[in-house]
């Protein structure tokens, strides 16, 4: 059994909930038959993929949806062989860059300059191009992207690229200008708080209290749809008419997160700086994103400190985040974030005391 | 075999490209230089390479869309013409391989005929045959110092034989060895009044009706980059998407503590803009949230927001400077791929405290 994010995951265009106006867009495009190369940006959980998705079914009909996996093998500059699972059906094939790492340039390359020579085959196809999706496209290399650029003109007419990704910042200005692009917003509450109900239906159930529970589970997913569903489904379990004492859990990184962000307040000691560090390993090593970390941790922190330290505390998150990419040891700079913090916070309660004496 | 040419010939004929599905930006690159908008500095000196056969090694740069690597194909053709184009052009970009030596092998083998002009072309027109090959390095702002260096000498050792164009977006990033060898270009952003009038030739030879209003559109977003305004004419989006609404920028200027004007017909409601004057962390961190779940693109909102503050009309000149401040190091730790949250939190915040 599959779960509800997946059963009622759209399929076309027309099933699709929000933002209207930019799927009649998309379906008019896939209509014309001179379908530009996209690159689709938004926060993540918005329904990029789905849309996506939707707009090559509406580009090529069913057959997209038979996928198949093929694993392929490329050999890197220095004679290394790389094994790569790649997505594909008829008439498109996805790749994801960040799990080929930094030989995403030979990867990718080596790909488009295939399909590129290769004539579609299937006569009856409705386009005569291929189209490659690259997801999370933000963690493409600069090499990489670069190396798009000519390709992207010179084989447009047996190739389209559709890129995802979170933000247009990472992505240089060439690849920018050859793409159009389409912006998908996170849902509103509302919409979310729809969709929720009409999973239901779909279940056959109704939510109770006009729907109290799916506000409460829209506004803690903050704009992630897919969170929302998951939380949905799960609250669903734990009580099976959605009523009584429910509780949304978070995620136990978040909550250990937020537990880190308690100790730097609580004592501002080198020992302490210590006990934070073991935590940020802890963390590190269960794959957490650096960022995430960092950004967690500071929004516990300024929930609970004066409004005088608020922004000074982001502002130096703001700092050793950009520090953190540029240089090599992620820990370092997190504990550099913490001691700071601590020393903000000391020195913010020293003055006060202080100014007792005066 | 003429059996098999009519067979040979069906199967393509399914494919074929219909001209009328070509995306725009390719079926209307510049076929030869005179058609090339705007860049008028470099047309006029290229166009006179055209009769004195003779040119100089090159380096085109501008910022993208704005036909730098038109011209230089659209000049290929134009002094080779069809049947020689192959043998006398060789063009080499980022997505080949691009190690030094690779290079050098390439060229070698390229450049080791010494060319026969055949004038009189297939279609019956003369060109002008330099004794020459063209070597275009496209996108060369991603080749390594390492090559660039020794791409030095391989341009001397072909020197009687080949001329390079090299080009790229910035030319800072190639090395001044190699630029001081070369003439050099500039590609400008185009002109409002150029862009205007070819996407209006555009319109007019697709038979499409655009009005002076969406042209206008076109060009504020697209500044000054061709391409980019070519694919949204033919894709006739809203346009919305590039730009951030006005409304979103003031609202969150607002926040700020900077005061707006606010037209009549936008659905900003003035007491929540009057309230907002004493906002506090909250009030501002929950703005940028809303912010970054419309998924803006970060950079477009600072160049936006930048626009709102250098022209404000009651701002110190103090203010202006201390926000512009604060907007530069968001743009730069953007380009360094920082988080765009955390940035435009940044910026807001400073940008609040420079204005208070
Ligand atoms: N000056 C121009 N005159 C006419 N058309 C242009 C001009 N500049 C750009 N275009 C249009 O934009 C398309 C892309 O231009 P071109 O490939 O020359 O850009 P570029 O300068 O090489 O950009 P990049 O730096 O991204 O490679 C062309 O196919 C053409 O349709
Ligand atoms: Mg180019």
């Amino acid at each position: 059994m599959s779960l509800w994010v997946d059963l009622y995951r759209p399929k076309t265009l027309d099933d699709l909930h929000y933002h209207e106006g930019l799927s009649a867009r998309l379906r008019s495009l896939a209509a014309s038959g001179d379908f530009p190369h996209m690159l689709f940006y938004g926060p993540s959980g918005a329904g990029k993929k789905t849309r996506i998705a939707c707009t090559l079914r509406e580009l090529f009909g069913k057959g997209v949806e038979k996928l198949k996996i093929d694993q392929r093998v490329f050999l890197t500059p220095t004679r290394r062989k790389l094994d790569v699972n790649i997505v594909q059906s008829n008439f498109h094939l996805e790749i994801t860059p960040s799990e080929v790492g930094n030989y995403d340039r030979v990867v990718i390359q080596e790909i488009l300059k295939e399909i590129a020579q290769t004539q579609q085959v299937d006569i009856n196809a409705r386009h005569r191009f291929k189209v490659v999706v690259i997801n999370e496209a933000d963690s493409l290399t600069r090499d990489a992207q670069a190396a798009l650029r000519r390709t992207m003109e010179k084989y447009m007419t047996n190739m389209r690229i559709i890129l995802c990704s979170n933000s247009t910042s990472k992505l240089i200005a060439p690849i920018k200008s050859r793409c159009l692009l389409v912006r998908v917003p996170a849902p509103s509450e509302d919409e979310m708080v729809k969709v929720m109900h009409y999973v239901a239906e779909r279940q056959g159930f109704k939510i109770p209290d006009n729907g109290e529970v799916a506000r409460e589970i829209a506004q803690d997913a903050n704009g992630n749809m897919r969170k929302a569903l998951l939380v949905f489904e799960a609250l669903k379990m734990q009580s099976v008419t959605l009523t009584g004492p429910l509780t949304i859990a978070k995620p136990d990184w978040e909550t250990y997160c937020q537990k880190v962000g308690d100790m730097i307040l609580q004592e501002q000691s080198p020992k302490c700086v210590m006990e934070v560090r073991a935590k940020l390993y802890e963390l590190l090593s269960h794959c957490i994103p650096p960022t995430v970390i960092l950004k967690t941790i500071a929004d516990r922190v300024v929930e609970k400190v004066d409004e005088s330290l608020k922004a000074e505390i982001m502002h130096w998150a703001a700092i050793y985040e950009i520090r953190m990419r540029q240089g090599n040891k992620k820990i370092f700079h997190l504990e550099a974030w913490v001691v700071k913090v601590m020393s903000l916070y000391k020195q913010f309660f020293f003055d006060i005391d202080m100014s007792g004496f005066d | 075999m003429s059996f098999f040419h009519p067979q040979q010939q069906r199967e393509p004929a399914k494919h074929a490209v219909d001209p009328s599905l070509q995306p725009w930006v390719e079926k209307y690159r510049p076929k030869t230089i005179d058609d090339v908008s705007s860049q008028e500095h470099a047309v006029a000196v290229l166009r006179r390479t055209l009769t004195s056969t003779n040119l100089p090694h090159m380096l085109f740069y501008g910022p993208p869309g704005t036909g730098k690597t038109s011209t230089i194909l659209a000049l290929a053709r134009q002094l080779f013409g069809p049947d020689n184009f192959r043998s006398r052009v060789l063009e080499l970009n980022a997505s080949d391989e691009r190690g030094i030596s690779i290079v050098r092998e390439k060229i070698k083998d390229f450049a080791r005929q010494t060319p026969r002009a055949q004038v009189v072309a297939s279609d019956g027109k003369t060109y002008p045959c330099p004794p020459y090959k063209i070597i275009i390095l496209d996108e060369a702002d991603s080749m390594t110092q390492d090559a660039q260096a020794a791409l030095r000498r391989i341009m001397e050792n072909y020197a009687r034989i080949t001329r390079f164009c090299l080009i790229c977006n910035y030319v800072t990033r190639i090395i001044e060895p190699l630029a001081s060898r070369c003439s050099k270009f500039r590609f400008k952003p185009l002109d409002p009044e150029s862009t205007s009038s070819r996407l209006s030739q555009i319109a007019t030879a697709e038979h499409v009706d655009v009005s002076p209003a969406v042209i206008n559109m076109l060009i504020y977003t697209s500044q000054g980059d061709l391409r980019r305004s070519i694919t949204y004419l033919q894709s006739a989006s809203r346009l919305a998407h590039r730009v951030v609404p006005d409304r979103v920028i003031k609202d969150f200027a607002a926040t700020l503590g900077i005061e707006v004007t606010v037209d009549n017909d936008m659905d900003v409601d003035m007491d929540s803009v009057k309230r907002k004057r004493a906002a506090n962390f909250d009030a501002i961190r929950k703005k940028v949230k809303e912010v970054v779940r419309e998924g803006y693109s970060a950079s477009q909102l600072l160049s936006q927001l930048h626009d709102l503050i250098v022209e404000h009309p009651t701002l110190s000149a103090r203010q202006k400077a201390q926000s512009a401040l604060a907007l530069a190091e968001a743009d730069k730790a953007l380009c360094d791929g920082a988080d765009e949250e955390l940035w435009i939190l940044e910026v807001a915040l400073n940008i609040h405290k420079a204005v208070a």
